[in-house]
Parts: C-alpha cells; structure tokens; sequence
C-alpha cells in the first residue's frame, strides 16, 4: 500500500503464515490500521472517522427500519407512525437514522471546509478529493430520496421539485423526469423506486469509502502544515509521523464521544428539531405546504438554484446567447450543479504552490468569507422567495462561483505565502516543547 | 509453442481483426440488449400511461371561486370566474407577458396567450388549468400573488387571473388541459 516507508506485517505463527499465502487479509488489515499519520493532525481531523461511524449507523438502523417500513402511497405514512408508535423502540431507531442524516452533513460539511483550507485537495491528493466529491454527491441523492419515504407533505413535494429541476434540462427534460418519476407525476412507482435506491446507494457509498480511504493511504494524510511526510527512509519518517494505532484511534473514539454526546442530546430531547412539521401531515397531492423548504443541508444550493431569476442579466445573456435554451429555470439547475462542480475541479484552480491555508495570508482571508457566505447561503434558502432575499442570494452565489473560479486561480498568482516549517517535525516542535522528552515518545513508539 | 509463437508474430491479422471486432460488436450489442429493458422499465406502465378522462360536475362552484381536482395524478382547477377577473385578465397587453403563448392544448399550434386563447368558454367565465407551477411542479395557491391570480410558495411564481406567468422564475403559463363541457354542469378532462 502506502507511499511512507513503515514496518510492514511479518507473519509469525503458522497460521498466520498459511493464510497469508493464501488470502492476505490480515496483513492488508494491519497496514491500514498501521499506517503512519502526520503526528500534528488537529482536530479537524477527527471527522472522517465521524463519518465512518453515521455511515455504519445509517446503514444498521436503516436495515432495522425496512423491517417495518411498507413502501406504498396509502401505507408508507402510517407504516412510519407505526414505527414511532407501535414498533418497540421504534420511535429511538428512527429518530436516530433522521438525525443521523444531519449528523453525516455536518461531519461532511466540516471534512471538506478541511479539505478547503488545509489545501487537502491539492497535488497528490485530487483523486481522494474527486472521490469524495462522488460519495458527497450521492450522500445527497440518498438523503434526498430517503426523505421521501415517510410519504408526508414535504416528501411529496419536495419530489415534485426536485425531479423537476432535471425536467428543466433542454429538450430531453420531460422524458427525463417522467423516465425517473415512471408517471407524470409523482405516486406509487417514485415511492417504490426511491425506497429501492435509497436501500442500494449506502453500499456504493461504502465502497467509495474503501477507495477513498485507499486513495489517501497511498499518497499519504495531508497535515495543517500541508508539508510532506519525509520519505527518505523508515526513520526519517518516523520522525514526522505516528502509527494510525493506537495513536489516532484513541484520539478519535475521543472526539467522537464528545460528538455523541451532542448528537444523543438532540436525539433524545429534540429529534424533530432540524425537521418541518409539515412532514407528519400525509401526502397530499392537491395542497402545496405554504412554505417548501429542503432540510437544512440542501439549503445553501437550493438558495443558489433559486438566485437566478429571469430579470437577472447573465440570465437574460445566457438566455439570449443559446436562442433560450437556457432559461431561467435550466439556468438555476446549471447553477446549482454548477456550484459542486466549481469545488470537484479546486485542485486544478488552486494556482498556489503552498498547500496549507495556515501560511496564505490573504487566502486565508477569503477562505472564512467563504465559510460565511455557505452559512449565509443556508440561511437565505430557508426564506421565502422575496426581496431582499432574492438580491442576496444572487450576491452570496457570485461569491460562491467567485471564490472558486477567480479568487483561487488568481491567489497563486498575486499573494505572497509565508514559509511553512520544512518538516513536519519542527512544526511539532514548535507547538509542543522541542525536548528530549518529545524525542523519547516520538522515537519510542514507532519501533514498536 | 511454436504455433502461439506464430499467433503472436501474424502481423497480417486480418481474420484476427476481425474476429475481434465482431465479439467486441456482439458483446456491446449484448450488453445494450440486456440494460434496454433495465432503464425501459422505469419509464410509465401500462396502467399508468392508461389515459384516463374524467368528468367533474361543477354545478356547484359560484362565482370567484375553484375547485381542485386530480386528473392523471395531477391536480386541476376549475376557477369560475367574475366579471372582474375576467376584466383584468383582458385588458393586458401581450408585450406585457413573460410567456407570450397560450399553452392551450385545446388550440392547435402556438396561438398568442390572451385570455380569449385560454378560457374555456367565449365569455371567459370559466378557466381550467393544470394545477402544476411550470417552474418545478409545486401547486400554486388561488386568490393570491400580486395579479390576483395564482401564487406559488415554492419560489415566488405570481400567476394573473388567466393563469399567465406574470413575475417569477416561471418559464411558462399554466398549462391548458384538454377540456370541454360534455353539458351545462358537467366538464370533461382528457
């Protein structure tokens, strides 16, 4: 596997040597557990094991709902109120996979706004992070169609205006949104292939998650300092890094008691708090609820979907240059798409030859501007289509697709980085007391 | 051995070409034969596609009001409406329209969008219309918006007293379904 030169497994025991000339397994095992991690992570490094776990979480307690979950228009509501009535334990599952959902949002929000300022995207890294821009995609396809199942009022038209945007696609749209909805309109067969998908999409996801996980192993885990592991040899390596185990493990089950804790708190006594009341209403295809919102972890794009409107001019040229083709409803769907699209091709923008934001002083800058105009976006997108709503959302989406398509490209160009530490080991020197004491622990355990 | 030893030096593969070439042609014709039907069977069933007309008695709707009806799954209103609106809705200019036609199927070919294009009978008292916004399909609400016609909540759509898109990111008008009155009281969808 992995590119940073480490003790590799030895087969000790007969059996151990059998097997591995037979199915390798446990020494694949051992390396990935054994890997050797930065030694100066911090704390925002503990999320992809957040993810792990709401990943695992999603899927058992999900495989657990379908046992008595029934995927039909006239049963699927009340088979959800069974659960949360009837079902032993049933309303504690399903809370716990509702909110688990926002748990994987948040844990996957902060994983890449990591990513974002540490410069994890960048050279040798594109593939992890084009891997993980795929399974962010499908998190959303498969939150999206999960939260179809209860069959409540904001399931169903949420789908009415999510399969929509693909109907807003030139020429094919129609067909298109029929082929998905298998009727005109949303009804039996988009329940039932919803609930297919959403059963389906967590394992490609899982398998996603072997690769990216494989991906990064192989190049190595970026570290704040953006600064490369000595390869030199085992040593030298050594100097820079610490095993995954128990190091990092240790850490990690650390941070994610502390996450747990929060998450239980919401669980246990506020489950319904990120959700919409209008969800325990049953579908009702004549009423649109007055108010129709995405949950919160759509809100920042679907704010951008609605930003551009007809009277905004790059609509109007965009409209006028294609003889409409592109209209302003095609145009909000590009947009939207678009606003992924513009993070998924970061590394080939991000002109800077430092990796880690920590020594762009300007970057830096616009980075956290980034970071509000998300938050900003979330908020607009939980209000009603009005002014001044709409005026801001256009301002927050230009900042967006600015960030990434001019800022970026132009940073490397005009800012002038400070110098990173040259190894990773002085910058942990540096933080925690350059002492015989550091040395001994550092040199101590990767022998071992 | 010798003869793979030939195989490998047979620069003239002609035959071995295309012996390629038809089982990469046979495999990817397989292929498509096999995921056809897999896509195929997503798109409407029979029983779905199975065009359903309805009649709606509507004896019952005085005037300024709507009923909302499901027609192929989708909701349809039936506004019987006042002389007001019939009066607002006329005396628009088609310069002043977003969508300039009348998206009514019961006219062949695209026909301007004044409301004498839209409304079901000469007088303009009754209007149907697919209860679907054009924008994403959310059901707009009656009596509102800021042409006293039709609101979407969704994104902010404001339809007029015929249902034109008047303001918002609606591309289009509500669509006109195929209608007619079969008699007085009764209107036929489909």
């Amino acid at each position: 596997m992995g590119g940073i030169p480490h003790d590799h497994y030895e087969p000790k025991s007969n059996f151990e040597k059998g097997m591995a000339a037979r199915l390798p397994v446990i020494g694949l095992l051992y390396d990935t557990i054994m890997i050797p991690t930065p030694k100066n992570l911090n704390w925002m490094w503990i999320w992809g094991i957040v993810l792990t776990f709401t990943l695992a979480l999603q899927i058992i307690t999900g495989v657990v709902l379908v046992m008595h979950y029934v995927p039909h228009v006239d049963m699927a509501f009340a088979s959800v109120e069974h659960i949360m009535r009837d079902v032993n334990g049933g309303h504690m599952i399903r809370y716990l996979h509702m909110n688990g959902a926002s748990l994987f949002f948040v844990a996957v929000y902060a994983h890449m706004f990591r990513g974002l300022y540490y410069g994890s995207y960048k050279a040798p890294r594109e593939v992890t992070w084009i891997i993980g821009m795929l399974i962010y995609l499908l998190m959303m396809g498969t939150a999206f169609m999960g939260y179809v199942l209860p069959w409540g009022q904001m399931s169903f038209h949420g789908t009415a205006v999510i399969t929509g945007l693909f109907g807003a696609i030139p020429f094919v749209g129609e067909a298109l949104q029929t082929w998905l909805l298998g009727a005109g309109a949303v009804g039996q067969p988009a329940l039932n292939r919803f609930f297919s998908l959403h059963y389906l999409l967590p394992f490609v996801i899982a398998g996603l998650v072997i690769v990216h996980i494989w991906a990064f192993h192989t190049t190595g885990n970026n570290n704040p300092t953006g600064v490369e592991v000595r390869r030199g040899s085992k040593e030298e390596a050594a100097r820079d890094t610490l095993p995954f185990w128990p190091y990092f493990v240790i850490k990690d089950l650390y941070a994610m008691a502390i996450v747990l804790v929060v998450f239980f708190a919401i669980v246990g006594f506020m489950p319904n708090y990120l959700g919409h009341p209008d969800n325990y209403i049953e579908a009702n295809a004549l009423v649109t609820p007055s108010h129709i919102v995405p949950e919160w972890y759509f809100l920042p794009f679907y704010a951008i979907l609605r930003a551009f409107t007809a009277d905004v001019w790059i609509v109007m040229f965009a409209s006028w240059i294609t003889g409409g083709i592109i209209d302003a409803k095609f145009f909000g769907v590009l947009a939207m798409f678009g606003a992924i699209a513009v993070m998924a091709v970061a590394p080939w923008l991000d002109t800077s030859s430092v990796r880690s934001g920590r020594y762009r002083p300007m970057f830096k800058w616009w980075f956290w501007i980034l970071v509000a105009d998300f938050i900003f976006l979330m908020w607009l997108g939980a209000m009603p289509a009005e002014e001044p709503y709409a005026s801001l959302s256009l301002l927050a989406s230009a900042y967006w697709f600015g960030y990434f398509l001019v800022i970026l490209p132009l940073l490397g160009v005009i800012e002038k980085p400070t110098t990173p530490p040259s190894t990773i080991e002085d910058d942990f020197n540096a933080h925690y007391g350059k002492s015989e004491g550091s040395d001994a622990s550092g040199a101590a355990t990767p022998a071992e | 051995m010798s003869q793979v030893d030939d195989h490998a030096q047979d620069h003239d593969g002609d035959r071995r070409d295309f012996l390629y070439y038809a089982t990469a042609s046979a495999g990817a014709v397989g292929v498509g034969a096999a995921v056809w039907p897999l896509i195929n069977q997503m798109n409407p069933s029979a029983d779905v596609l199975a065009l359903a007309s309805i009649r709606v008695d509507v004896s019952g709707i005085s005037a300024g009001t709507q009923i909302t009806v499901l027609w192929q799954g989708k909701p349809v209103f039936i506004r019987r409406r006042t002389p007001e609106d019939v009066e607002a809705a006329r005396s628009v200019e088609i310069s002043d329209l977003q969508d300039p036609i009348a998206r009514n199927e019961n006219i062949d070919g695209e026909v301007d969008a004044t409301d004498e294009n839209r409304a079901l009978d000469e007088g303009g008292e009754w209007l149907v219309q697919m209860g679907v916004c054009t924008h994403l399909g959310c059901v707009p609400l009656g009596d509102a918006g800021d042409f006293g016609g039709w609101f979407c909540p969704c994104h902010g759509s404001h339809y007029d007293t015929s249902g034109r898109i008047r303001r918002g990111p609606a591309p289009q008008n509500l669509a006109i379904p195929p209608a007619s009155f079969v008699d007085d009281a009764t209107i036929q969808l489909g």
